[in-house]
This record gives C-alpha cells, structure tokens and sequence, in this order.
C-alpha cells in the first residue's frame, strides 16, 4: 500500500481483486460497491490500517454475520504483498508461482480458503482441478436427478455438499391461517370506518364511500423436534441444514434435538451463516449419536416447553426413525398430549424408505396413532414432497378422527 | 388520596402486606426499585402465583387508578389505546351539511377533534392530569402478537401515544407499569429490556401459610398447616400443571365451606378438582397416591410438634 500503488491504480486493481475474493467466499457484494469502497479508502486516506479496515468494512459488509468473513479475508489479503499475484495466478493458472500456501490458512473459514487459495502447482492437476470445477459448476440434469433421489446415508461428502445447497434453497409453504388482524381489502367483510369517513370527508361528506378489511393471514408457528441418536446420526445432521434454511425464513420457528436428553437449539440456528449455526448447535447438544429414549424427552417437552411454544396452535416436526430405547414405554401418552397441543403433527421417518417397512417396534406402535401424517424423509424427493403436503390445507378435525 | 413512593424496601413489603399481600423479599426489592427508577415492572411466572393481584395491591395501597388491559390475540389499537366515535362523526358531518358550511379543510379538523375521541386504558393511562398517574396493567402480554408488542415499544419507553389525526400525547408523569405474561411463549428481548424483570415462583412453606392467614379468614392453624403441607408435596411431583396459590386459596375456602378442620382421603379425593386441573393429574393423585401424602403431611405435622 505504498503512494504509487495509489496513483498508479494498482490500488483500485487491489481492491477489485480483493471484493471479487469477498464474493467469491459468498459476500453479496454488487459491482457498485467496488467503486464505493475505492471512494471510500480515498476519503480516509492510507495512513492508517485500521482506519482502511474499517472503511472497507463500511461499504463491503451489511450483515452481521459477514464479518468474520470479512476480518479473515482483509487480513490474509492485505499482509501479503505477493497476494496480488496470487491472485492473477488464480485467474491465469499457467503462470503460477511455486509458493506454497501461508500456513495460517489452514485456520480460516473452508469459503475464505477455497475463494483466496492459490491453485494447486503443477500445470497439469491444475487444467484437472479446472475441469472439476467446471463440471461442479453445470450439474447436468441427470446429476440432478440422482441427487434429487440418493438417500441421504449414501452421500459421499461432495454429493452432501451439493445437498446441503439445494437444501438452502428449499422453502416449507405451510397453509397460512387466518389471523384475527385485517388489512384493508376491497372485498373484505367488515367495514373500515375510520378510512371510510376520511374518504368522505375528502369529498366533502356527501357520499360515504365504503372501505372495506378483510382478515390478514399468516404461517401458523413451527416446532421440530429432531431425533440426534446414533441411528439417524446421517439423516438428522442434513436435515439441521433444512431447519436452518426455515428458521432464516421465517418467524416463530422453534427446534429441540432429542437423544437421550432434549436440548432446545432455536437460538444457535438463528444465525445466519449455516456452518456457524451448525457448528453451535453440535456443541449445544451433548447427546449425539447415542441412545434414543423418546418417551422421556417428550414428557419433559411437554412438562417444560410447551406451553411455551405451543401456545399458537403449531405445526410439530417430529423427525425420528421411532427406534426407541425404553421400547416405547410411556411414549403413547406423551405422543397423545403432544398431538393434542398442536394443530397438525407430522412425522418424519426415513425408515420409511424401504419398501416393505412395516411398522413393528413398539416406539413407532405407540407412536403412529397420534400423528396426522407419516411420511418418508431420506432423500431431496421425498423434503419437496414434504413441502407440497404441507401447503395443502390440513383435514378438518373430525376427518382426522375418522381416519 | 395518593400515598407517595415507599422509600425503602422494607416499607414496600410493609405497605405489601397491609394490602394482605405476603411478598417475599425479591419481588419487594424489585417492585421498589421499580417504582424508585420509573421502569415498568415485567412480571413472568406459572398461572395462580399473584402476578396480576400485585398491581391490584398496588393501585389499592398507593391510592391510584387501576388502567388494566386485557390483553387477546389480535388487540389492536383501536381497543387497546383509542378509537373514533364514528356514529357521533357523521352525525356532525350531517349536521354541518344541513347548516350549509361545507368547508371541507374546517368540517375535517372539527371531525377528528378530541372531543371524538373514545379513550381506551393506554390512552388513559399517558393521558394528562391533576390526579397521580395510575397504575397501567398489562395483563398476560403473551397472548397477544408480536405486532402489538412492538407497538407498546414506544408507549413503554417514552409513555406517549401517537394519534396521526391529533399528535403526540405524553404523560406528565409515568404512570406505575407493571406487565404479567403467563409465558405461553416468549417475549421478544427488545420488550423485556426496558422492562425490570421478575419471575413469580410458587413460595416457600412458610410464605403460603402467612398467605392463607392473610387470605382465608376463619381457617384454623392446623389445618392451614396440613393444606400447605399437601400443596407444597404435590409440587415436588411430577405433575403436568402444578397447583398454584389461587388453587390453595381456592381448596382451603373448599374444605372450610365443607366444614373440615383437618385433612382426610375422602374429601381430598372429592375436592381434588379444585386443585389439580388436567384429568391425568387428578387420576394419578386420586386414591393410594393422596392417601400416602396425607400419611405423610400428618407425620410431619407431629414431628414438628403441632
């Protein structure tokens, strides 16, 4: 950062370089911001770092949760004088230099390495690494389809990887209900009084025009509650991801985890950045992959948090194989209150994958009379299904009890 | 007739318990502080503890009006803080019309007017005057939605209402706030921060019994001893809704009404309803289970030499 890089225009060249770094590390950066940021480090001068930080920082950074980003790529990007280079190897594979990656690098974010690491050296893995890319980056249809279909167990860790993002992607439209709030609608109902007069005033009060609410509706909250024993260990760690992409779209969405013990996780998932969420939630919860005993964890759900949660009439998530270790002991009870504090209960269970299941463990008798929908979760398929079950609008209450 | 500010918290229990209000030193500390800083007092805590009763007492002792707000899903401004008298409007918009002064600018300002307005509790409570401000209840702030909590923002931090016809209305004084939520979910972090927070629990033995003295008139010691003695054992079970003080009122007013003056299975069997208010509840306490607290609770009374 010497006074010719800034008048010779290597500056605006470094920090182009550096926002394209940002984006490509996942910073919704627009190109405008480009020209703000160079605006910016010249209102504040160079005299500073930290004052060249933090007005970076300014226009390059809007969420929260971008930060830590941020602070990991300034400081691997502008130590290193030679970085520049670095970069246009990354754009010129064919002239690369034979450094070796800074060691600090090993400790930074896996999106600010993979957008700032230098290519790999040799000009031959370097045209196969390309290629990879390439291929990453133009799934074919067929690959899609695969993954759309490939249970979940199965994945290796670049299918997952790819999952996870088509998980991101996934929304949940659970049939609003109707609030006892109204908006103003011209078909509604119910007459608006106040807006009525002032129209009339407007026109002198000789006619009243009438105005007119109808009642606003809404997502009926939403609690999971996520089974983390040893046999669903593959199956509940994708669909943290999935909970995650609900609970950032949404408001009123609660998450438990239960194993052995439950533990609520709803204030880790609201970060926004998934691998951090993620990574609070696997240190919340002690219970990982060991023993189920859901019998318990729903009495103490039902004891402790829900009428906390469950004041609004929500829509239960309830992700478990029904292996249970305590052989459903007390478990119908507890799925019969659980069922009869919520609107609507579903029941995901990937062991409904298989064909032939049948539902023979004592857990999943004592449990499948108390839910209103049963329905398979193992693979992409069978969450968009989930999705479109969900948006139809629920059987009435005397339907369910029939069926 | 207003009383001033208690100026210690031992004042505040007193004034407290000259109402029959048996508070322990907590919520003493903290009401007192509540009244000393000016910050609305947010009360959480099981159903039939004394939240709501607290700024009752309050109103009572310290001579002030009590503004309670009932709090529903989808209260909304017009019920909670004010509403326009509409037929009283267009009664004015037609006689105007009669009388031939059709200005519309002048008919608008006199239509909107305060005389128009209808006053509900928020509105009443920030409005000013000569009286001491009153004491503003917010009662079970958890049944209602997020839209509304974030409306009493503005009200709990500044104690002004915003009338887009009229203007800003702002409280000479603030008015004495106190908030209960039963916590059938929680209340967003931004509320809670303006608020001094306490959570009610269910008291100790010798508090509800002093309690029971001070509510129950005519209730002898013995068998205000074995009531306590019974509700404070179901609490340690593992019940789905425990029982609340409400619920020992209620049962020692059951049992006097039933002419008891002691505890035995039969009428606590019968009046386990008064009590105990889930079916599963009453099934599990009802027979072997009630008598062997009974048992218990009498052993307990001799040991401890009554």
């Amino acid at each position: 950062m010497n006074p010719e890089a800034f008048s010779g225009g290597r500056l605006a060249d470094n920090i182009m370089h550096f926002v394209r770094s940002l984006r490509a590390a996942g910073l919704p950066i627009g190109p405008g911001r480009t020209i703000e940021a160079l605006r910016a480090v010249e209102a504040v001068g160079l005299g500073r770092r930290d004052d060249f930080y933090w007005a970076l920082h300014a226009v390059l950074v809007n969420r929260r949760e971008q930060r830590e980003i941020f602070n990991q790529a300034f400081h691997i990007f502008w130590r290193d004088p030679q970085l520049l280079e670095k970069m246009m190897s990354l754009l010129l594979p064919r002239l690369t230099s034979d450094e070796a990656p800074p060691n600090a690098l090993e400790e930074v974010s896996q999106r600010v390495k993979d957008a700032l690491a230098p290519a790999p050296v040799a000009t031959n893995e370097n045209a196969e690494a390309i290629e990879q890319i390439e291929f990453d980056a133009s799934l074919t249809f067929s690959d899609r389809e695969r993954l759309q279909s490939m249970d979940f167990e199965d994945m290796n860790a670049e299918e997952q990887a790819a999952a996870k993002r088509a998980i991101a992607r996934l929304r949940l439209p659970i049939e609003k209900v109707k609030t006892r709030r109204s908006r103003l609608d011209p078909r509604g109902r119910r007459v608006d009084m106040r807006n009525s007069l002032r129209a009339s005033l407007r026109m002198g009060g000789a006619v009243i025009p009438i105005a007119r609410r109808a009642l606003r509706t809404r997502h009926p909250p939403l609690v999971v509650l996520c089974d983390i024993s040893g046999s669903m260990e593959r199956y509940s760690r994708m669909l943290l991801h999935f909970v995650h992409a609900l609970t950032n779209d949404r408001d009123r969405v609660h998450t438990f985890l239960f194993g052995t013990r439950l533990t609520n996780i709803t204030r880790h998932l609201r970060h926004k950045d998934v691998d951090v969420a993620i990574g609070k939630v696997t240190a919340a919860a002690e219970d990982w992959s060991g023993g189920t005993r859901i019998g318990k964890t729903l009495a103490d759900f039902n004891r402790l948090w829900s009428r906390r949660v469950m004041g609004q009439g929500p829509l239960v998530l309830l992700i478990s194989d029904g292996l249970d270790q305590s052989a459903g002991e007390g478990l119908a009870e507890e799925m019969a209150r659980l069922h009869r504090s919520c609107r609507r209960l579903v029941w995901l269970n990937p062991l409904l994958r298989f064909d032939g299941f049948e539902p023979k463990s004592k857990g999943i008798q004592a449990m499948l009379p108390h839910v209103d929908e049963f329905r398979p979760v193992h693979n992409l398929k069978s969450l968009e299904q989930l999705a479109a079950v969900l948006a139809r609008p629920a059987p009435r209450q005397d339907e369910r009890r029939a069926a | 007739m207003s009383r001033p500010f208690p100026k210690t918290i031992d004042e505040t229990a007193e004034l407290l318990k000259s109402a029959r209000y048996v508070a322990d030193r907590s919520l003493a500390t903290v009401l007192f502080l509540a009244l000393k800083m000016g910050r609305p007092l947010f009360l959480e805590g099981e159903a039939g503890v004394g939240k709501t009763e607290i700024a009752k007492v309050l109103a009572a002792t310290l001579g002030r009006r009590l503004e309670r707000l009932q709090c529903y899903e989808g209260l909304d401004v017009a019920s909670a803080v004010y509403e326009w008298n509409y037929a009283r409007q267009m009664i004015e918009i037609r006689l105007a019309e009669a009388a031939g002064s059709a200005d519309k600018a002048k008919l608008g300002e006199d239509v909107f007017s305060p005389r128009f307005l209808i006053d509900r509790p928020l509105l009443r409570a920030v409005r000013p005057s000569d009286e001491p401000a009153p004491v503003l209840l917010i009662d079970e702030l958890d049944r209602t939605d997020e839209p509304f909590e974030a409306y009493l923002l503005e009200v709990l931090s500044d104690f002004q209402v915003t009338i887009p016809e009229i203007g800003t209305i702002k409280a000479k004084e603030p008015p004495i706030v106190i908030i209960t939520s039963n916590r059938t979910r929680e209340i967003h972090d931004a509320l809670k921060r303006r608020c001094l927070y306490h959570w009610v629990d269910y008291p100790d033995a010798a508090r509800e019994r002093a309690i029971l003295a001070a509510k129950v008139p005519g209730i002898g010691e013995a068998l205000t001893r074995e009531v306590v003695a019974f509700v404070q054992s179901l609490r340690g079970l593992d019940l789905f809704k425990l029982p609340g003080v409400a619920e020992t009122i209620d049962w020692a007013n059951a049992l006097i009404a039933l002419d008891r003056i002691t505890l035995d299975p039969a009428t606590v069997n019968d009046t386990l309803g008064v009590l105990l208010k889930y079916q599963d509840d009453v099934a599990r306490i009802r027979g072997s289970e009630a008598a062997s607290l009974i048992e218990r609770v009498k052993a307990e009374a001799i040991t401890a030499g009554v």
